[in-house]
């Protein structure tokens, strides 16, 4: 029971992960645009949400007790914006500079996370953010099971939205704008608007994992949103296969599991005065993990699939 | 001023282009008929590539303008030149390399509903309609350029035969009025060359007109009545194409690659 109590738990942190990467995989995977502040994004989504549905706090603004579909929504719509902002700004230029941008945003928001501690609570965070089923806390496994019940129905919520609009003429246009711009807008694409609703999309899912992260654990600190994060949810999507959203989601669970592993078998090994610098042997466990990955296997564990169009089917040619 | 003898369906009035101190293309106008094969051919270094980049849009214009069926499309993006029916292709081809034959000649499909953000979501039932029509046609475009029997396989499979005619199967598919051909026949075999000759016809025939840009003289001889011959950024010489490689000038800048 116990076991399957902490199963429940990391499954159900994984598949936050599994919308982040989600996330990522509309503005990588699918339309090539090299957001290298997913941390930024997901912090924002989990600040905003917590603002809007932790009860009334003397020491800083917000605390307004609304109800957690109220935080969701407005972290998605925070989360978009801020991507739109992001994307007008900067994807009519070359295409490094949005990497540069979004670095530069991310970095920058996890400061005001940390410093503006009338609305973040600074460097402590915020706590007592509601948990949903909280009810059921005093029931570790039944809440644990609820909640990645509901963690899971998000995950398939927005993979089969995403699959919808990936598989559709829209999707297709995305591609064909990542894989030959020139040749896209000479067929009558356009760029920037293609790409600017994909990046305020993959945006507004992150910050959409922000926060559905953000109630499940029930606190938040500045801490959480270190480009650590950022890396963390590329090398899921590059694991699991750019390109493919069952990819992004196994890649989440699987980059998720050895991180877990590997951190509690280090604290096992190594003495306890060890322990803060031996913590670096996750980053360089993940990054091998990445090495051999892209030598052995560059599309990822689940390839791109290739489809035409989700509204013609699946068709058998005997040839 | 050249001019054919239909009415005209393209028409660019004293063109101009500098790069720098050169001019590139230098105050050059041309009419391209409804249902004309116009070639411009001319040595290296003509400004011929110039003219072709000025026409679709992928470079601006200095001066002159640009006019389709009586529309302006001096300053138009390249993206709205061919919704207002003026395609190109590329001479050197740029398929979707990881998307399929089939998807490639799709996604070139113009006014599709589910290519909006809110339609794609909503509106799954109408997107799905002009989808499957979209297809019927797809699968007769690559029909007609033989490409059938690919159209599972990622474009990146092709030969650089086979790229040439996904290139023309993609802008036939967008439903141009004009086509810009970059050098269709470079780098293709002979066989395919007579394929790619015999399919140009038959897009004429269906009522498109052609610019044809190139350097292989006998594809010229066998489509193009009327030849534009270019030196210096300028137009030298306007003919048929038996007619105008006679002459002293033409040959001229040909021999030496530059005007006399």
């Amino acid at each position: 029971m116990e076991l399957l109590a902490y199963a429940a738990f990391f499954l159900t942190i994984a598949l936050t992960y599994a919308i982040m990467c989600l996330g990522l995989n509309v503005q990588w995977g699918q339309t090539g645009l090299f957001n290298v502040g997913v941390a930024g994004f997901v912090g924002l989504g989990a600040y905003v949400s917590a603002a809007l549905t932790t009860p009334d706090a003397a020491e800083r603004i917000g605390g307004f007790g609304l109800p957690i579909a109220v935080g969701w929504i407005a972290a998605m719509a925070a989360g978009g914006v801020l991507a739109l902002a992001v994307g007008l700004l900067t994807l009519r230029m070359r295409s490094d500079y949005l990497a540069i941008t979004t670095f530069g945003i991310a970095v920058a928001l996890q400061l005001v996370f940390q410093n503006a501690e009338v609305l973040t609570g600074g460097a402590f965070g915020m706590a007592f953010i509601p948990r949903p089923f909280a009810g059921l806390q005093g029931q570790s496994f039944a809440f644990n099971m609820v909640n990645l019940a509901l963690t899971a129905a998000v995950v398939a919520g927005v993979y089969l939205l995403l699959e919808h609009l990936l598989r559709s003429p829209w999707g297709r246009a995305l591609r064909a704008v990542r894989e030959d711009e020139i040749a896209a807008q000479a067929l009558g694409k356009n760029p920037v608007l293609l790409r600017i609703q994909a990046f305020a999309l993959g945006g507004a899912i992150m910050a959409l994992a922000g926060a559905v992260q953000a109630h499940f654990i029930g606190f938040i600190a500045p801490g959480n949103y270190l480009p650590m994060m950022t890396f963390q949810v590329w090398a899921m999507l590059i694991v699991g296969g750019s390109g493919n959203n069952r990819g992004a989601v196994l890649g989440a669970v699987l980059v998720w599991a050895i991180w877990a592993l590997s951190g509690a078998a280090i604290s096992e090994i190594f003495p306890a005065a060890q322990q803060a610098r031996a913590a670096s042997l996750q980053i360089v466990i993940i990054g091998v993990m990445l090495c051999i990955i892209l030598l052995w296997r560059p599309q990822g564990i689940l390839p791109e699939v290739r489809s035409v169009s989700r509204h013609l089917g699946i068709r058998n040619k005997d040839s | 001023m050249s001019t054919s003898s239909q009415p005209p369906i393209l028409t660019a009035d004293s063109l101009t282009k500098s790069f720098g101190g050169f001019r590139a293309v230098n105050d050059i106008s041309l009419t391209l008929g409804a249902r004309e094969i116009l070639g411009v051919i001319g040595p290296n270094g003509a400004g011929k590539s110039t003219l072709f980049n000025l026409l679709a849009g992928a470079i601006p214009l200095d001066a002159g303008r640009i006019g389709l069926d009586g529309v302006d499309l001096s300053h138009a993006r390249p993206e709205a030149r061919i919704r207002a029916g003026l395609g190109r292709t590329f001479q050197i081809p740029r398929p979707f390399a990881r998307m399929t034959v089939l998807e490639n000649v799709m996604a070139s499909a113009q006014g599709q509903r589910g290519e909006r953000l809110l339609p794609a979501l909503i509106a799954p039932r109408r997107v799905a309609e002009q989808e499957r029509a979209n297809a019927v046609r797809a699968r007769e475009i690559l029909d007609f350029v033989a490409l059938s029997h690919l159209e599972d396989q990622p474009a990146s499979v092709l030969s650089g035969g086979q790229r040439k005619l996904l290139e023309l199967a993609r802008v036939l598919m967008a439903e141009p009025r004009v086509i810009l051909l970059d050098e269709p026949a470079a780098g293709v075999n002979p066989a395919l060359l007579d394929m790619i000759i015999d399919r140009i016809i038959a897009i004429n025939q269906l009522g498109i007109a052609v610019l044809l840009i190139e350097h292989n003289m006998e594809m010229i001889a066998r489509l193009c009545p009327r030849v534009i011959v270019m030196a210096a950024g300028k137009a030298l010489a306007e003919g048929a194409p038996s007619e105008v490689t006679k002459r002293a000038d033409v040959i001229d800048v040909y021999l030496e690659g530059m005007p006399a």
